[in-house]
């Protein structure tokens, strides 16, 4: 594969790259940067004008669903959709079936990925913290970290016992990968289909209070405390990293955790900052998702925590449904649509468009920090690397049609919305896909 | 004479006119109640399900008589939850009964939200005979009914509605339609038992019941689920029945008249004591006539509507 870029706007945070330029791609490998590059060889030359030349996307929270529930995704039609939302990389969540709580489970997904042909996208999967997600024992850590694994989670379900939690703190810092905590007090949510507020309220509907969040990420910061600094001896921090925060208490308590320089993370979801719980209003079981969607005012908290830096990092929570899954009464119905294909487009609309972002610090959220939450290898744009890049323009207006995902699942309530903002192509693993 | 509306799913934004149009609508049909002969041919020739996937003697009764009082032809359909949830979705439920060419549908379900998701679906007029927690429209609506009856409007009177706000359809619908109509509204019963979001619909929350009478011109009391006893909600029946339960001597004690309204079934000595309920100021079984007339009402003006 020999490709030629031209006239792209290059945004590397992590070398500090903002500039026009032309990118020459020899077999993966960025070969030359700079202006007006000719080529003598026979190069698939694409005009970038306008365009926003990146390091690769990647969304550390996806549910790719195999193995176990192909019916709603697998490996194969994740890594398309991912693909097609911009991403050259995601993270599988392990609520799987069985859940990768044995080395053999991430092997498996790592057997589907190598047999997907012209793969861009890179598959890093998630170890259980315990057994079965049971939240019971620890799952075997050392094995999964060795088998790949690039963190820990029940997501899905909390780590709901506090000495659990403790325990895998430490176990995981030994292994310098975080436990990523799906915060939720599963006592207070029992039964719950949405957010307990006003639109719950008019709708009669069971609901889960935004204080069964902050309650479960203030125990754990307690923790990280408690454990935090590493011995003198050593240098195995604790790293604590929160799922999809959806409330103002939950900013609250990680903006204050890290200005007191706690080893502290979390990421937020586009839905927890383009929707509040008035959709839910139509029933629509695409409205329904865990953390559910909250007010207006956690929304506007998601975006002041996008900000200033609480939230380090944009990622979807991926979670595919079968059609019929969903069609069903609301409280009968899974929790969680799909995102990849709708995240660029949001984050855009939401947070570029509004100026609560830089183009800089939307890179960072989508790209930067995610890798350095997840201790991955920083991709950076420069001469001798690996291409590892997502191209999108920020100014192309398009609508969303669940018709055209590449996911295998159709659970979104973005369905006919208008976005400004889209993937062009991802460049990875020696390839080139263009949606 | 149509409302303004293909079905009717709860009273959350139903306009003051459409409930005007019912209640006087209803006024005509207690009148044909009153004749030796109660049936009239209006909906003659309109076949209307009852589909009732939840148990209810009195709702369903009601609904069939009003039906059958209005000449349409009736079929019920009754199943318990758990049989549905073995086997069909509500969705195919309503496909097979879409393809039998039913004119209007009556649909009493455990989960919020279900006649919205067949008015969604269907081409026949949906009547919501109660969804989960959340609407029980033809209930409030008689409710409201015997309120005007009683006190000749809607607008300015006080009503309490005593007892589980937070479960309760019967509550949720007499918040919205007693609103629209211009009724004060307020709520009374255990905090937690009362939404902590209920303020924002305009009702004013009392935890203490003698208050609540005290500025009350009328008692909504709601059914407390027995099995709700002894869980996080509320200790036992009997604090219950000390606290929040209705009974001749607290009612003397507020030295005023106050009416009571209970959607029944009553759970005697519970909510509301015997001696209450069988009151000259009780109007429960006015309740159960004028719901008669007021489902009448709703299936006249919404089957030979649009």
């Amino acid at each position: 594969m020999i490709l030629l870029l031209k006239n792209g706007h290059i945004i590397d945070p992590t070398i500090g790259r903002d500039e026009m330029a032309d990118i020459f791609i020899v077999e993966g490998v960025i070969d030359q940067i700079g202006k007006k590059i000719g080529t003598g060889v026979a190069a698939d030359v694409f005009d970038l004008n306008g365009k926003i030349v990146a390091p690769g996307f990647i969304d550390m929270h996806v549910h790719a669903r195999e193995p176990g529930f192909e019916h709603k995704e697998t490996i194969a039609t994740v890594a398309a959709a991912a693909a097609a939302g911009g991403f050259t990389a995601i993270c599988c969540m392990p609520n799987t079936n069985p859940p990768i709580d044995d080395a053999s489970v991430v092997e498996y997904i790592q057997k589907k990925v190598s047999n997907i042909e012209r793969n861009v996208v890179d598959v890093y999967p998630v170890g259980a913290v315990t057994k079965d997600r049971e939240g019971k024992e620890l799952s075997p850590m050392a094995e999964l970290a060795q088998a790949g694994v690039v963190g820990f989670s029940d997501d899905g379900s909390p780590v709901a016992q506090a000495e659990i939690m403790r325990r895998a703190l430490e176990y995981s810092s030994m292994l310098n990968k975080p436990i990523i905590q799906h915060a939720e007090d599963l006592s207070m949510t029992r039964g719950g289909a949405m957010n307990e507020g006003i639109t719950s309220t008019r709708l009669g509907l069971p609901s889960m209070a935004s204080v069964a969040e902050e309650i479960i990420i203030a125990r754990d910061l307690g923790l990280v405390e408690y454990l935090h600094p590493p011995l003198r001896t050593t240098n195995a921090s604790v790293q604590y990293h929160v799922a999809h925060v959806s409330t103002r208490g939950a900013v609250e308590l990680i903006r204050q955790a890290k200005n007191k320089g706690l080893p502290v993370t979390c990421e937020a979801a586009p839905h927890h900052f383009s929707l509040t719980e008035e959709a839910v209003r139509s029933f629509d079981t695409n409205t329904k998702m865990n953390p559910p969607l909250r007010t207006q005012d956690d929304v506007q908290a998601v975006k002041e925590g996008l900000r200033d830096g609480t939230i380090d990092a944009i990622a979807t929570d991926h979670a595919p449904h079968s059609f019929d899954e969903k069609q069903v009464e609301f409280i009968h119905a899974p929790f969680g649509i799909v995102g990849l294909e709708t995240s660029l487009g949001l984050a855009i609309n939401e947070l570029l468009e509004t100026n609560i972002l830089s183009l800089a610090q939307l890179v960072e959220k989508f790209s930067v920090n995610p890798r350095k939450i997840l201790h991955l290898n920083s991709v950076s744009i420069a001469e001798g690397q690996r291409a590892n890049l997502t191209i999108f323009d920020p100014q192309l207006q398009w609508a969303v049609d669940i018709r055209k995902f590449r996911s295998k699942a159709k659970n979104s309530p973005f369905d006919g919305w208008q976005l400004k903002g889209k993937a062009f192509a991802v460049v990875n693993r020696g390839e080139i896909y263009l949606p | 004479m149509a409302l303004s509306r293909r079905h009717l799913l709860g009273l959350d934004g139903v306009p003051k006119e459409d409930i005007e149009q019912i209640l006087d609508t209803a006024t005509s049909f207690r009148e044909v109640l009153e004749r030796p002969i109660k049936k009239v041919p209006t909906l003659q020739g309109k076949t209307i399900v009852n589909l009732f996937f939840e148990s209810s003697t009195r709702t369903r009764i009601s609904f069939e008589l009003a039906e059958r009082r209005l000449s349409a032809d009736v079929v019920n359909f009754s199943a318990d939850v758990s049989s549905v949830l073995k086997g069909e979705t509500l969705k195919d439920t309503v496909r097979n009964l879409e393809a039998m060419k039913i004119d209007m549908v009556v649909i009493r379900h455990a989960a919020a939200g279900a006649a919205d998701f067949l008015g969604k679906v269907v081409q026949a007029n949906v009547i919501n005979a109660g969804d989960g927690a959340h609407e029980h429209p033809t209930q409030a609506l008689l409710d409201m009914y015997t309120i005007r009856e009683k006190f000749g409007t809607l607008e300015g009177i006080h009503v309490c509605i005593v007892g589980d706000i937070s479960h309760s359809r019967v509550a949720r619908s007499n918040i919205y339609g007693l609103k629209t109509m211009g009724a004060n509204v307020s709520v009374c019963g255990p905090r937690t038992l009362i939404p902590r979001f209920i303020e924002p619909l305009g009702v004013k929350v009392y935890y203490d019941l003698d208050e609540a009478i005290r500025d009350a011109d009328l008692l909504n009391v709601l059914r407390i689920q027995l099995e709700r006893q002894g869980s996080a909600l509320f200790p036992t029946l009997r604090e219950y029945h000390q606290t929040f339960g209705i009974t001749r001597e607290r009612l003397d004690r507020s030295g005023k008249t106050v009416t009571i309204l209970h959607p029944g079934p009553i759970n005697r000595d519970v909510e509301l004591s015997g001696d209450v309920a069988d009151s000259e100021h009780s109007l429960i079984i006015q309740q159960v006539l004028n719901g008669v007339a007021v489902r009448m009402a709703i299936l006249y003006l919404l089957g030979t509507g649009r």
